[in-house]
């Protein structure tokens, strides 16, 4: 406090300079990175956006926290970029709540439906695998290597289609999908050798209650089944982000894996084996046990889920492949399909392979994800068209200009020249305020929408009424018999005082109001405290600094009729008697004590 | 003084106390009109309730901007989608129209867009959607509820800190009576009640203790050392405070009215319902009961506890005695007629002697609460200092 008083009473001018360069410092970054508007929200920019509040599943009470819910909009994020709709938003808001906004464009409505839907992830085999790269299935071992690949990534874009019917069902892979091997950390790691039931012949992963239909071959694999196989087309976005209709878990079902390029693969899946849910937690981690080699990830399973898991590896071990491997499915799309050598118990493994810190991190985060004990239910679905929103932003921008016009009438009307000071402190202020709307789009998403236009018009008066503050006090410290330039330092302290304090309740009305708000009230509080400290700054670094300057000269000095501070319409005492014209209170205690 | 155009006089006059409104002795008056306007409001609120909008129930709106269809062609549309329940058709901006259902189902609310696009000839992109579940509004009112309390709780330790807890009291007593005068006049009216009226409501939060902050600031600066003094009460000095800040909080609430103002009338004129319009109006509303607020039940209430301690108590008692043997002596010098404001001044101490009694101030001092008229403009008995 005592550092802006020391300043601007020394150099004002420097003060004001000062300001100055950080006003144009921050229009040469808005020009220099383009961001010269905010960014609009939906309701102001058109476009669609979608609230899932998370409810936790029964009895996991516990479920809706931060890092739950943070994997959750990791997820969502994902599917929402993989139907191709890039701009969108997702971000979590107060505790419980992901907003999804997707702006006026293709894929807007589809994806507003399908992203409300509840991510499933299972569990399931894998009875077929066709590589789509044309080159695929032509270089690699049968066992996935414990190394990356050293083939070039394939060129060409894969082909619609390309895969034959009569593609032997045991072709390789492009990429290795992994392997699942045993945690290596867990005492009860050590691989059992796989039951000798099986016989490679069985489909090892159907579920004994179902029998292949009629016309099916070995693996359960219908004509029908194989027909939507064939025509399968994975590169159509509908087939690679969020599946065209969920599969029904007890029934095969073909689906693309999630990544295109370099190992891209559609598959014949047998029904669910493990849901989701059994998975217990899981952990991307480079090798525990010293032994070389990429990153990995650690998968452990719930009771429930080590059980199966232990006797579906062991049924999948005894497959060829790629019937020993089992596909990772979120939302009808392979993420990965590791092969399995053995049967694995304990209900702890390690997916292995040519994985990358993100790869491997990516995994980690949909299995967590499937594992979430979340389910979402849309709270708020709003579509704005474009011309609604240009409206509304018209409508808001319509307002808040008659808000500063009658401002500014009421503050010429009312201080005169005093008003051209607020006017101008007015103007660093919306300066101030529009260049930070601007920049915080990019870095940390602030998006103007309604709500925080109100909030910024709202905080004209809350701006504004600082400087009443100071004036109301200089105009006093004349009545009392000051000059004005006596008189502007010796009101700054106290009207400094009343403004921090004030100013100082505002922000926090705004601080709590973002923390715990949900929906549009946030925007609204971030203007507002926005704005209040802004307000704060402006005073301490403009309108003070201005008024020193200004009290020097002689318009206002003299106090000019239309200055604002002319002594005699302010009714000023002689100077001599100005000492009793303390507030009363005080002045009469401090003579008479 | 009440030439209300006359607007730089009047500062002058409150400044040096020439002209000073009696809010703190009146404290009286302007409780039972508070209690008056509290008592409606409540009685509304538990009469009529609030009517709630579709974010707090659930349901479906649907706007179209540019249309030639009538209310009953919308009405007609949505028709099959009701299921006997009323359809809201509100006309917006010139040639809009809002449509709003209880309809809560994403699948159920296409056809209803479809339907509407169909019937009303429309493009299907033109129809504007909003679908809310039934449980958002608990959401959001929950959420409001858990800031108010955090911001109160907050608002006390700050203030506390700042001022002194008295003060803090007032303020949060202040700021109760503008919240539920805000509801009230929701239910009396009949406003809709959307999250945009919860921002408003919530932003009255900062608005309304603003202005009171800034009141107490220049109250306390007033009373930094009355106890050093015996000519002035804490409620007259804290009254004296008020009126130095009245052209300010004038000022203020001016200024924050006037661009409220100008969104309520952009909002409800121009785009009709919507967001602007519900947040204006609850702003509007509680910026009025704020300002009112700060000025005719915080600083009363303050006094009103601050009167209470001890050394308050003494103090008014001191200036009562003070008074007593200053009016003596003035009675004793009736020749000169100089004190004519004292003459004036005694038929009000004996009226306000009353509120004295059940309050803090001592009988048998007689003493003026402030030593003031009734709510007219006068010179005040210290005002002779001056000259």
């Amino acid at each position: 406090m005592a550092a802006p008083k020391s300043s601007s009473r020394g150099h004002p001018g420097r003060v004001l300079a000062f300001i100055g360069v950080v006003i144009v410092a921050l229009y040469a970054i808005m020009f220099s990175t383009g961001d010269k508007t905010p960014r609009l929200g939906i309701d102001l920019a058109g476009g669609t956006s979608v609230t899932l509040t998370a409810k936790a599943d029964q009895g996991r009470n516990g479920a809706v926290n931060k890092s739950n819910m943070q994997t959750a909009v990791e997820i969502i994020r994902q599917r929402v970029n993989a139907f191709g709709v890039s701009e969108a938003e997702v971000q979590t808001e107060g505790d419980r709540n992901i907003v999804i906004s997707i702006p006026k464009g293709k894929n807007e409505k589809e994806t507003a439906e399908q992203v409300g839907q509840t991510a499933k992830l299972f569990f399931r085999p894998v009875l077929e695998a066709t590589p789509i790269t044309p080159q695929g299935g032509t270089k690699l071992p049968l066992t996935p290597p414990s190394t990356p690949p050293a083939s070039t990534p394939p060129t060409g874009a894969p082909s619609a289609g390309a895969p034959s019917a009569s593609t032997p069902p045991a072709t390789q892979s492009g990429k290795p999908q992994g392997r699942v091997i045993p945690n290596l950390k867990d005492a009860s790691g050590a691989p059992t050798p796989p039951p000798s039931s099986p016989p490679a012949s069985t489909p090892p992963a159907t579920p004994p209650a179902s029998t292949p239909p009629a016309g099916a071959d070995a693996n359960g694999i219908t004509p029908e089944l194989r027909a939507k196989y064939n025509n399968l087309d994975c590169t159509l976005p509908e087939n690679r982000g969020l599946g065209p209709v969920p599969a029904p878990e007890d029934k095969p079902t073909v689906a693309c894996s999630r990544d295109q390029g370099d190992g891209e693969e559609k598959y014949i899946l047998g029904p669910v084996l493990i849901p989701g849910t059994d998975v217990a937690s899981s952990k991307a981690q480079l090798p525990q046990n010293g032994s070389v080699g990429g990153w990995e990830v650690e998968l452990k399973f719930t009771d429930a889920g080590t059980n199966k898991f232990t006797k579906i590896t062991g049924d999948l071990a005894a497959g060829k492949y790629p019937t020993n491997r089992f596909a990772i499915d979120l939302d009808g799309v392979v993420v990965s399909a590791p092969s399995v050598k053995s049967e694995i118990p304990g209900g702890s493994a390690v997916i292995s392979g040519n994985f990358t810190r993100s790869s491997a991190k990516d995994l980690e985060n949909v299995l967590k994800y499937g594992a979430l004990p979340l389910s979402f239910t849309k709270s708020d679905v709003t579509t704005v068209s474009a011309s609604l929103g240009g409206d509304q932003l018209k409508g808001g921008l319509i307002a808040g200009a008659i808000g500063i016009v009658l401002v500014i009438l009421y503050s010429l009307f009312y201080y005169r020249g005093l008003g051209l000071v607020s006017i101008a402190s007015l103007a660093v202020s919306a300066a101030l305020t529009y260049a930070i709307m601007c920049l915080l789009g990019r870095s940390i998403g602030f998006a103007l929408n309604l709500p925080a236009v109100c909030g910024a018009i709202a905080a004209i008066g809350i701006t504004v009424d600082s400087f009443i503050v100071y004036f109301e006090r200089i105009r006093d410290e004349i009545r009392e018999g000051r000059t004005l330039r006596p008189a502007v330092e010796k009101a700054w302290p106290r009207a400094r005082r009343t403004i921090l304090v004030s100013d100082a309740v505002s922000f926090l009305a705004a601080a709590v109001l973002y923390v715990v708000s949900v929906g549009k009230v946030q925007g609204f509080a971030f203007t507002l405290g926005l704005t209040t400290l802004l307000d704060v700054v402006v005073v301490f670094l403009f309108t003070k600094p201005l008024m020193t300057i200004l009290a020097k000269r002689k318009f206002f000095a003299d106090g000019h009729k239309w200055s604002g501070l002319d002594p005699e319409a302010l009714g000023a005492n002689q100077r001599q008697s100005y000492r009793s014209r303390r507030p009363r209170g005080r002045a009469a205690g401090v003579k008479e004590a | 003084m009440s030439r209300f155009g006359d607007l730089k006089t009047i500062g002058v006059r409150l400044h040096h106390g020439d002209v000073s409104f009696d809010f703190v002795g009146r404290k009286k008056l302007w409780y039972s009109i508070s209690a008056l306007i509290l008592l409606l409001a409540v009685g509304g609120l538990l009469g009529r309730g609030l009517h709630q909008g579709i974010e707090f129930k659930g349901g479906s709106v649907y706007t179209i901007e540019h249309t030639s269809a009538s209310q009953n062609d919308a009405r007609e549309a949505v028709a099959p989608f009701t299921d006997g329940t009323d359809a809201i058709v509100q006309k917006v901006g010139g040639d809009g129209l809002r449509i709003q259902i209880a309809e809560s189902d994403a699948d159920k609310t296409k056809q209803v867009a479809a339907a509407i696009a169909k019937d009303l000839k429309v493009a299907p992109d033109k129809v504007n959607t909003q679908v809310v579940g039934p449980s958002w509004g608990k959401e959001i009112s929950k959420k409001a509820l858990q800031g108010l309390v955090i911001f109160m709780i907050l608002v006390v330790i700050y203030l506390t800190f700042a001022f002194e807890w008295r003060m803090a009291v007032a303020a949060l007593v202040a700021l109760i009576h503008d919240i539920v005068i805000t509801i009230g006049v929701y239910a009396l009216v009949g406003f809709e009640v959307t999250p945009g009226t919860v921002i408003g409501l919530l932003t009255i939060l900062g608005y309304s203790l603003y202005d009171t902050v800034v009141v107490f600031d220049t109250v306390k600066e007033n009373a930094k050392n009355i106890t050093k003094q015996t000519k002035l009460t804490y409620s007259e000095a804290a009254n004296a405070g008020l009126n130095q800040t009245l052209v300010r909080s004038i000022n203020t609430t001016v200024v924050a009215l006037l661009p409220v103002a100008s969104l309520l009338f952009v909002g409800g004129g121009l785009l009709g319902a919507g967001m602007l319009k519900d947040i204006a109006l609850s702003l509007f509303v509680g910026l009025a009961a704020g300002a009112f607020s700060s000025i005719f039940i915080a600083t009363p209430i303050l006094a009103d506890l601050k009167e209470r301690s001890p050394e308050m108590r003494q103090l008014a008692k001191k200036v009562a005695q003070r008074r007593a043997s200053e009016a003596k002596a003035a009675k004793a010098g009736e020749a000169s007629g100089i004190p004519a404001d004292e003459a004036e001044g005694h038929p009000d101490v004996d009226e306000t002697a009353e509120p004295g009694d059940d309050e803090t101030v001592p009988a048998q001092g007689g003493a003026p609460r402030a030593g003031a008229s009734r709510g007219r403009a006068r010179t005040r008995p210290g005002g002779k200092r001056k000259r």
